[in-house]
């Protein structure tokens, strides 16, 4: 009888993680495809895209950071840099003013903010192109920046606010009493208290800055200024049916937010579960 | 803490104002947008009161888009949401031992990597001569199953959606997780006492006590469903033939190819109530304690 529910738990085991062994290939296979293939020649991908290459040479990344990655690469970086400071630093702000103060306006403003949450970046995309080409930031890395602070901004506040509401004022206000000014206590006491929440808000925003297709396509059309993910569009253009370069190239591409999850998947499943939590 | 009156306002205003001016406004402005005739290049501008909405009901195109953002929604729903619990389930469950981290940081991988370089490795998976796919069903065998994937009309917007599922199922299997975690322990010792199997257990137990996040993660799919629009961009363009068309690259094409920015702003008109429709059904069905 013992034995008979042994069995079974063990067949059901095996199954179920060979399963998941199946899935995990799915889940891992082109990418897998991709890196082997970045290290091809042409001719060897066209005979057999299966196969191991003949010798591992890495010519391929080097022609594609030459003929105009490095360049892509570099513009995300920039605005990457900006868009994720500005997006934490005026996030936490406001964040900070609707947790700690009592004011007229504050159910309002703070229903605006969140609502921002809900709408969708490609009903803006046509006025936001006229918007941005009447301030003359069109074809500027601005034109990134800034619609990217101001549409990650309302997650950066949900985010940050509940957090500021479970940690005691206590130490906050021994510091008022002592003299300190409100922007000095933000900046001394809350901020670096808040390190893990202000990491994982960066984090989120950074994933959606690093990827974002759609504005980057529309606000920018010079060449220098594009940003990796159009910046590949334009590069497979340039490569033609040199495939190899280009699989090197969205190698590239691919890199900095694989590296970042795997060494910081505590914050992204922190960014991750409060993101979803938003309705 | 007592403070200046203004010392609050300090703190939102910068936040503030730049989610009205660069969110909101806009779309505001496109609702205005979507009753004109509107180019980029000249200054005219035309009131053409609801003709681009009378357009828009009698374009075959739209119609195309919408189809497709409805079958990628029900496609989505199915493999991110149905499946997607289904394995969020099996990697808690007790049969799964140590490997269950490396499991689930390999589900999860393909989303951190973004559209473009998805869409872009993807076009060589269905290319038909040297991808992955039809190399795949070569080796194994089936050989007549190769097709030009996303050269054939009628199969182009499927393997779109399926490179989505492929995509995005790991992340939907990371909020089940982290939701099953959630559970009180002590729910699952009361049925064990009682004898429950592990599928007993599973419908008893689990999917009811995950019933508001699988309402979340419906919500998160069908949206991110009306909102594609890079998936299409990078690997068909909308073709061949229209036929992979979605709203949003119907929308771009008309904006920024076709110079016709109200109509453009009309289809975002409809994106917009769509997924504010979405998004009011969910506030809705949460709050009357449905889930």
């Amino acid at each position: 009888m013992k034995d008979k529910k042994d069995m079974r738990y063990i067949i059901t085991k095996v199954g179920i993680n060979i399963l998941l062994f199946i899935l995990a290939i799915v889940a891992i296979y082109p990418l897998y495809w991709l890196v082997l293939n970045s290290f091809k020649t042409n001719n060897e991908l066209f005979t057999n895209s299966l196969a191991f290459p003949e010798v591992l040479s890495f010519n391929n990344y080097v022609l594609a950071w030459d003929r105009g990655l490095s360049k892509f690469f570099l513009n995300s970086v920039y605005v990457s840099i900006l868009s994720v400071g500005l997006t934490v630093l005026l996030g936490a702000l406001a964040a900070y003013g609707l947790s700690r103060f009592e004011f007229k306006a504050k159910k309002l403003i703070f229903i605006l903010i969140l609502g921002g949450l809900m709408l969708p970046e490609q009903v803006s995309l046509v006025p936001l192109y006229k918007l941005l080409q009447k301030i003359h930031l069109y074809n500027t890395h601005w034109a990134m920046i800034v619609p990217y602070v101001a549409f990650r901004i309302p997650f950066a506040v949900f985010l940050m606010r509940s957090y500021f509401l479970s940690f005691p004022k206590d130490i906050e206000e021994a510091a008022y009493i002592d003299g300190y000014g409100s922007f000095s206590i933000f900046l001394k006491i809350v901020l670096p208290i808040s390190k893990p929440i202000l990491a994982a808000a960066a984090i989120m925003t950074l994933n959606f800055v690093w990827n974002e297709f759609i504005f980057a396509l529309v606000f920018v059309e010079n060449e220098n200024i594009m940003t990796i993910p159009i910046g590949l569009m334009s590069f497979k253009g340039k490569v033609r049916a040199d495939w190899t370069i280009l699989l090197a190239g969205i190698t590239i591409a691919s890199i900095p937010m694989v590296a970042l999850y795997l060494s910081m998947q505590k914050q992204f499943v922190r960014g991750l579960m409060a993101g979803s939590t938003k309705g | 803490m007592k403070t200046r009156k203004s010392i609050p306002y300090i703190y939102v205003s910068a936040a503030f104002l730049l989610v009205m001016v660069f969110v909101y406004f806009p779309i505001m402005q496109n609702f205005y947008y979507s009753f004109l005739k509107l180019s980029s290049y000249s200054e005219n501008v035309t009131f053409m009161g609801l003709a681009n909405y009378k357009r828009l009901f009698v374009d075959p195109i739209f119609y195309i888009g919408l189809r497709n953002n409805i079958l990628y929604a029900v496609i989505s729903i199915i493999f991110q949401v149905g499946i997607g619990l289904v394995l969020a389930m099996l990697l808690e469950s007790k049969y799964v031992g140590s490997l269950r981290g490396f499991f689930r940081s390999v589900f999860f991988v393909p989303c951190v990597i973004s559209i473009a370089a998805v869409g872009l490795l993807w076009q060589f998976i269905y290319n038909p001569e040297v991808g992955l796919l039809n190399n795949f069903l070569k080796t194994i065998g089936l050989e007549m199953l190769a097709h030009p994937w996303l050269g054939d009309s009628k199969t182009a917007i499927y393997s779109i959606i399926g490179m989505s599922q492929w995509q995005w199922t790991g992340y939907i299997v990371m909020l089940f997780i982290v939701a099953i975690q959630k559970i009180p322990v002590q729910l699952y010792e009361a049925a064990d006492i009682d004898g429950a199997s592990g599928i007993q257990k599973a419908l008893t137990i689990t999917i009811p006590q995950v019933k508001e996040m699988t309402l979340v993660t419906s919500v998160i799919t069908v949206i991110g469903s009306f909102k594609v629009f890079t998936e299409v961009y990078t690997m068909t363009l909308g073709g061949p033939g229209n036929s992979s068309h979605v709203l949003g690259t119907y929308l771009y094409e008309t904006a920024f190819l076709y110079d016709e920015l109200g109509y453009a702003s009309t289809i975002g008109a409809i994106i917009f109530i769509i997924t504010l429709a979405t998004s009011i059904l969910q506030i809705i069905i949460s709050k009357s304690g449905e889930a």
